[in-house]
């Protein structure tokens, strides 16, 4: 089929294959790949709004084990730097974001090598007897550490999390979903199978969780469609993820020499994950890594969610990258688009509307 | 993009004349500026620009200096401009300018891009001076410098007419003028935000005079401050009128207004999407103007590479110590190396020409 059909093919929602998706992803022209995306977003979610969520990445430790060569953000054990928060630093940084408006953290680590897996479970009951908030915490890798070192399994795991406190399992540490990628870049951590298997084991005890890509540094075009395939497979299955969040590599401060992405390989990659994540429902803009502007573009291109305030980010600005944005920049960037803004939860519910802050 | 979505949109007429290479009205031109669909417009531009330079993308290998901040005019926009004894005021003396230029000796830089205030007593002579003894310094460069604003300043300040000033600049060395201080020509905008600067009808007359001379110009606009979309319009109207009638703009550079340490505090940054749509219909009303400049240290080199399909064919150049847009807040890096800027019109899906003021192509060997 010609890519002049296979775009109209997949804005109508139908299926691609792995061929027809790199057929598109390598042939269709910027424009008719942005229009297809963005139809599709439309015929997903015809209302004309944005969704953002009001949260904060809180890093619990930077100590980690792993040494995966793109992050500039962790510390070895033995090497100067590193943290582990104290409840107090913790619950200030809850309070305040439950100040600004927030509804969720986003809480992830490092792996930690002695840490208990009752010293997270401590950690959730700590927040949730204080405070109403909803904890997105522990990507799959750390889950699979955790699952490890205790000598229990991830179904186990998961279930103890959920019972002290956890609400859903942010999407992180999925890199690239295809282990010749993750032997070169990220060797100690979990393999895609392992990453795909806690996210199904999460889906099937009901808890929802989020995916992510983070692409451009050592794979090739197609494992970024590979992973994109398993992702789908995976939801076709479960259904369990609420969103897609694919992100640039930043390479600043890390063992990986290269350029960025630039903005136009991004929207590009962008358009062609909302068209292969048929069975998705939400698509994310990451305004963190690419700024604003291209952000505010990429809401043309398949994104119907601008993401999170990040009243804290710590591993992208560890590579060198500092872009901020209030909540009322978010909203302006979102309806100066053309759209409506909304404030979401995590499962992309909406937030009381009572119009906040049209000031 | 098919003509069902511009039928959708209301633009059918605009896409036909688009598509046959027809001028498009100031009326059309609004209509543009009020179509939801960036991607539409951007399209529509992307047409013409593909039209007219393919996949080329041009950047330059070039330096800036600022040789002075210090500024009779104090436009409320601009966070560059001090009153003469400001703690924060400077001013090169030719020297200083000589150094800078001689710093970067061993550089392949083709053009040396030279702006500075409307500063009050510094002589013409010191402007003829600094060009010459560049011209002696590096004969192969081409000096771009001098607003249309600073030679009609320089033409009061030195009782003579700015047709003597030209000559006399050229005489020393001056091979083009940049664009700058056109900001919006509207004499409603002006009065608010530079009252004290030259007119825009005074702009575009500097400029005309110039070109008749054989001495090329480029044009800016600044937008994004308080203009309507329609001042937008005239603005591109009045430059296209005058290209017209002279052919001697060379490059338009549409620059998105930096509020940071300005006078306007309760201007919000412009964003990207009125930036790209801004670009096209800058490209779509400009059809005898050959080049749009995405000036990446206004938009950000991510934006700027985007724009690339949204009529902008001019990626700037490497620009060493950019001092105006950064003063005020502009968030981009401070210069790009030409790997740098090569890398990312190539991954754009451009193919990078580095050419000179005039763009023409520069042959390295």
């Amino acid at each position: 089929m010609e890519t002049g059909r296979l775009l109209e093919k997949a804005a109508l929602g139908e299926r691609l294959s792995i061929d027809e998706a790199a057929d598109i992803y390598g042939q269709a022209d910027f424009f008719g790949l942005g229009q297809a995306a963005h139809s599709l977003r439309l015929r997903k979610h015809p209302d004309p709004v944005v969704t953002y969520v009001v949260d904060r990445n809180i890093n619990y430790s930077n100590i980690c084990v792993c040494g995966c060569r793109f992050c500039a953000f962790f510390r070895a054990p033995d090497q100067e730097g590193g943290y582990v928060l104290s409840r107090e630093d913790l619950a200030g940084k809850i309070e305040e974001t439950l100040g600004l408006g927030g509804t969720q953290i986003l809480m992830q680590g490092g792996h930690h090598p002695t840490l208990p897996l009752s010293f997270y479970e401590e950690m959730l009951r700590f927040i949730k007897d204080r405070y109403p908030i909803h904890i997105h915490a522990f990507s799959p890798p750390e889950i699979v550490h955790f699952a490890r070192l205790e000598g229990v399994d991830v179904g186990t795991v998961i279930d103890r999390l959920r019972a002290a406190g956890l609400d859903s399992i942010p999407g992180g540490g999925a890199e690239i979903l295809v282990d010749s990628v993750r032997k070169a870049v990220s060797p100690n951590k979990c393999s895609a199978s392992e990453w795909l298997g806690v996210m199904e084991e999460a889906h099937r005890q009901g808890m929802r969780t989020t995916a992510t890509m983070m692409f451009g540094h050592e794979e090739e075009p197609c494992h970024r469609l590979e992973h994109l395939l398993a992702l789908r497979e995976l939801q076709d299955r479960t259904g369990g993820f609420t969103a897609f969040i694919p992100w640039a590599f930043q390479p600043g401060n890390t063992s990986i020499r290269r350029s960025p992405e630039t903005a136009v390989s991004y929207l590009r990659l962008l358009a062609v994950s909302r068209l292969v994540l048929d069975n998705f429902d939400n698509v994310q803009a990451s305004w963190v890594t690419m700024g604003p502007k291209v952000a505010q573009l990429a809401l043309q291109f398949g994104a119907n969610d601008f993401g999170s305030t990040m009243i804290e980010e710590n591993v992208v600005a560890a590579a060198g990258v500092h872009f901020r944005l209030s909540v009322r920049e978010i909203r302006r960037i979102i309806e100066a688009a053309g759209f409506k803004p909304r404030q979401r939860t995590m499962a992309y519910g909406p937030v009381e509307e009572s119009d906040r802050d049209q000031s | 993009m098919d003509t069902k979505l511009f039928k959708e949109l209301g633009l059918e007429d605009i896409h036909g004349k688009i598509q046959a290479g027809e001028r498009i009205s100031v009326e059309e031109g609004e209509r543009l500026f009020a179509c939801p669909n960036v991607l539409a417009v951007g399209s529509l531009a992307h047409l013409v620009r593909r039209r007219m330079h393919g996949d080329a993308a041009y950047y330059v290998v070039n330096q800036h200096i600022n040789y002075s901040n210090v500024c009779v005019n104090g436009c409320r926009f601009c966070a560059f401009g001090r009153k003469k004894g400001d703690s924060l005021a400077f001013e090169l003396n030719v020297d200083d300018i000589l150094n800078k230029v001689k710093a970067r000796t061993d550089d392949p830089i083709t053009e040396v891009h030279i702006v500075g205030g409307c500063h009050p007593d510094l002589p013409f002579s010191f402007y003829e001076e600094a060009l010459r003894r560049i011209k002696t310094l590096r004969p192969e460069i081409r000096i771009k410098a001098f607003t249309a604003v600073e030679i009609a300043h320089f033409a009061k300040l030195e009782g003579i007419s700015t047709r003597e000033v030209l000559t006399r600049l050229k005489a020393a060395g001056l091979d083009m003028l940049p664009g700058g201080g056109a900001e919006v020509f509207s004499t409603r905008i002006r009065a608010l935000l530079c009252p004290e600067k030259l007119s825009g009808q005074g702009w575009l007359d500097v400029a005309r005079e110039a070109h008749q001379m054989g001495i090329k110009t480029n044009a800016t606009m600044l937008y994004g401050h308080l203009e309507t979309e329609r001042e937008r319009i005239e603005h591109l109207d009045a430059l296209r009128r005058l290209q017209d009638e002279t052919g001697g703009l060379v490059c338009f550079i549409p620059l998105p207004f930096q509020p940071a340490n300005t006078q306007i505090k309760d201007a919000q940054p412009t964003t990207g999407v009125e930036d790209l749509k801004t670009m096209a219909v800058s490209r779509l009303m400009l059809d005898n103007v050959p080049h749009i400049k995405a000036y990446w240290v206004m938009l950000t080199v991510k934006l700027a590479q985007v724009a690339l399909y949204f009529g902008a064919d001019d990626f700037d150049g490497t620009v060493i110590e950019e001092k105006i847009g950064h003063m005020a807040g502009a968030e981009s890096e401070q210069a790009l190396t030409r790997r740098k800027l090569e890398r990312i019109i190539r991954e754009g899906g451009f193919r990078p020409v580095e050419r000179d003021c005039f763009f023409n192509a520069v042959k390295r060997g």
